[in-house]
């Protein structure tokens, strides 16, 4: 019984039942299979994450954000600029206590390099009903490579608990079609 | 010391049992009770929170509610079990005196010292840094204090441990190997100790910088070494369920492993290959390359999920194989059908290793998929996962033998029979519900540790779909079955163990209140193919990995469906 020793003292030695090695050998392999799929899809899949990040202070991240708003401001919503910044071109989402700082607007079909960090602590970029979620550390600028295929007004929600006020925290990306 | 050992012969089982690691299982036992009935309402409180109509606390409350809810379930109620089940499988099962009784006492109160510390320095309202406390958001230097006082505690708990080992063959009380069981605890007890390692390296200087000795903390470093510790300690759980799983086996159906050498070497897997897990909190970070994460989330190509997937056959294969040779022989089903359901430590451990493996291992392992982490990181999904793991697999095992235990240990009849003989039952269709529905919230995209997801006190607002909210709503309905099942378990515990009849101490118990078979005298010779046949659990294990399959590609699927991103 597996409450007292083995009852051959030689146990290592014993044959391995049939059964039990052939799902050895299948649960290994499938083992296999799930580990290569990873590796194809950074081949032939749309879908991964940047490994694109700096080392940057609050104050300069703060200072990229607020040049791209100086400079391609369209609007202004309660609160938040909705920026517009031009296809093709780095635009910049901060995150801080509580909101995800500024607007966006993005041209369907274009592409973008989206720069994401956070100026206090840490916080959960989570695109809704996207539901592409990204941690935001402070410190770190992790820059992604994006391109919005469907037109809208998308939620950005705060995943990572970031004090009293978390769950106020949110902002918005709109996608327009201009073609 | 040895001299001042005494022993007592344990008329059910015939194991030497020594008064100090009996005394220890009982305390640290009774701990792990209590802690669960806090933990367990902290719990139930947020799920009423999370259902919309009800919404229970306010905002400071609710965080609070999860931090506490946090470390007092996934951590004192685990460990506190889990060192009495080092002291069942050492001292125990192998026949031998405890090592340094006194330093076992030190576990005890160290730990209890620093789970009080912890709960009051949460209580006080500002310390909701949740479970995780991941700067730069800080907590009281108290609340880092408490959780080190309580990890040297279980580190000195795995000393005695090791010791304890050490003695029995020193004074050779067994012979030839050690018990399975005994070696799956071995296989807890040694993660636990790298596990409290990485928790000491990261929470000391966490701590120092509470107290402003030091000035910073890098965020992404917390997060690495503190999942070496936040996840390796799952994998302490668990080995010792599956030890656990094991044990009951063995004791209520005289279930014997197919294989010693197979079981052995997947436990032996999780050793070399679970500590990798830190990975799958690292997938969505900023700067850390995808070849790091891709190698690390999978364990190295998979190894320690293959450990689980060959318990996942070797469990219920030992029990059809016990259970044939009492001549439940008929079609594929018919030693499942009779085998003894009323007995709650069997129920609890049957229903433990299906939802562990169906609710809590597949969607772990497509969680832990690098790129699928995107549709799911930080959202309900996670809970829900861990939630079937730690909940629906550790803690109803843990429930499963105590059945036995009270009756072995604490020497006392277990009362209410009916009330215990449901409450698997009740527990895990709580449980089942709690993880469905928040990992199908989370697939809809709502955030965990999330006080109001109608966003009312917001800037601007974003509508989830209301089928987001009907999960939500179940989720607080199955909650309420779940905390019933949780209270029946602590009322039957706790009346059986101060109230319950005594048991003589010439006295023979039935392993638990109603016990289908005895223990049965040792099952077919292992090894051989010609005597053994486990057609049942091959037909179980391949509905397993057909489900399996599936649900991974259907992920694949959904996060083809994204923006382009790359």
């Amino acid at each position: 019984m597996a409450i007292t020793p083995p009852s051959e003292r030689i146990w290592w030695k014993e044959p391995i039942h049939k059964v039990e090695l052939v799902w050895v050998i299948v649960a290994f392999l499938w083992g296999l299979a799930m580990f290569f799929t990873m590796i194809w899809w950074h081949g032939f899949g749309q879908q991964n994450l940047s490994n694109e990040a700096y080392r940057i202070t609050p104050a300069q991240y703060a200072a990229k954000v607020d040049e791209m708003i100086e400079d391609h401001t369209v609007r202004q919503e309660g609160a938040f600029p909705v920026v517009r910044p031009p296809p093709g071109s780095d635009v910049y989402m901060m995150g801080r206590v509580y909101m995800w700082w500024p607007m966006l607007e993005l041209e369907k079909g274009q592409t973008y390099r989206l720069h994401l960090s956070s100026i206090d602590l840490q916080h959960g970029f989570s695109l809704q009903p996207l539901n592409i979620n990204v941690q935001v550390h402070p410190g770190y600028e992790m820059v992604m490579t994006l391109t919005p295929t469907t037109t809208g007004e998308f939620g950005i929600v705060c995943n990572e608990y970031c004090g009293l006020g978390h769950h106020t925290m949110t902002g918005r990306i709109y996608v327009v079609d201009r073609t | 010391m040895s001299a001042k050992s005494t022993f007592r012969i344990c008329p059910t089982t015939g194991l030497k049992v020594d008064r100090d690691a009996e005394n220890l299982i009982k305390v640290n036992a009774v701990a792990a009770v209590v802690f669960l009935l806090i933990g367990g309402l902290f719990g139930l409180s947020i799920a009423l929170t999370r259902w919309p109509t009800v919404h229970l606390l306010p905002a400071d409350w609710f965080y609070l509610a999860l931090t506490a809810h946090g470390f007092d379930v996934l951590l004192a109620w685990i460990i506190f079990f889990e060192m009495a089940i080092l002291y069942f499988a050492s001292a125990v099962l192998l026949n031998c005196r405890l090592a340094a009784p006194r330093w076992a006492w030190a576990q005890f109160g160290l730990m209890l010292v620093g789970a009080l510390i912890a709960n009051a320095t949460v209580l006080a309202g500002n310390s909701s840094v949740m479970f995780t406390s991941y700067p730069p958001l800080q907590a009281s230097p108290w609340f880092y204090l408490g959780l080190i006082l309580f990890a040297v505690g279980a580190l000195i708990g795995c000393a005695v441990f090791f010791g304890t080992l050490v003695v029995a063959k020193d004074e050779k009380t067994y012979a030839g190997s050690v018990p399975l069981v005994t070696f799956g605890a071995v296989t807890a007890a040694i993660i636990a100790v790298f596990t409290l390692a990485s928790g000491a390296i990261i929470l000391i200087p966490t701590w120092l910088w509470s107290l402003g000795l030091i000035s910073n903390i890098d965020p992404l470093m917390y997060k690495l070494v503190w999942w070496g510790m936040g996840h390796s300690s799952q994998q302490i759980n668990v080995s010792a369920h599956v030890a656990v799983w094991y044990a009951i086996g063995a004791m209520v159906l005289g279930a014997k492993p197919i294989s010693e050498k197979v079981s052995r070497m997947a436990f032996l897997m999780y050793i070399l290959f679970l500590q990798l897990a830190s990975a799958h909190h690292m997938l969505v970070e900023p700067g850390v390359s995808s070849s790091w994460k891709i190698f690390n989330t999978s364990y190295a190509m998979y190894l320690a999920v293959l450990g689980s997937m060959i318990h996942g056959l070797t469990v219920p294969g030992s029990i059809e194989a016990a259970q044939r040779a009492k001549g439940y022989t008929k079609g594929l089903f018919e030693w499942l059908r009779k085998a003894p359901w009323g007995n709650p430590a069997f129920a609890g451990m049957f229903l433990s290793l299906v939802m562990f493996g169906f609710l809590g291992g597949i969607s772990g392992v497509v969680m832990g998929t690098e790129q699928i982490n995107l549709i799911m990181h930080n959202t309900l999904y996670v809970p829900g996962h861990f939630h079937a793991t730690v909940v629906a697999g550790t803690t109803l095992a843990f429930m499963a033998i105590t059945y036995l235990v009270v009756p072995l240990i604490f020497r006392r009849h277990v009362m209410f029979p009916k009330v215990a003989q449901l409450q698997p039952y009740v527990f895990a269709l709580g449980i089942a519900g709690i993880s469905l529905f928040m990992m199908g919230a989370g697939t809809l995209g709502v955030p965990r540790r999330h006080w109001d997801i109608t966003f009312a006190d917001a800037l601007t607002t974003f509508q989830f779909s209301p089928a987001a909210f009907l999960m939500l709503a179940l989720n607080g309905i199955f909650a309420c079955m779940a905390a019933l099942g949780g209270a029946m378990y602590i009322v039957v515990v706790v009346c059986s163990v101060f109230f319950g009849r005594r048991i003589g101490d010439t006295e023979k118990v039935p392993l638990g209140p109603v016990t289908g078979a005895q223990s049965a005298a040792a099952v077919a010779h292992y090894g051989s193919a010609g005597t053994l046949r486990i057609p049942g659990t091959v037909a179980l294990v391949g509905v397993f990995f057909v489900s399996f399959i599936l649900y991974y590609y259907v992920n694949w699927k959904y996060l083809a469906e994204l923006w382009p991103l790359r």
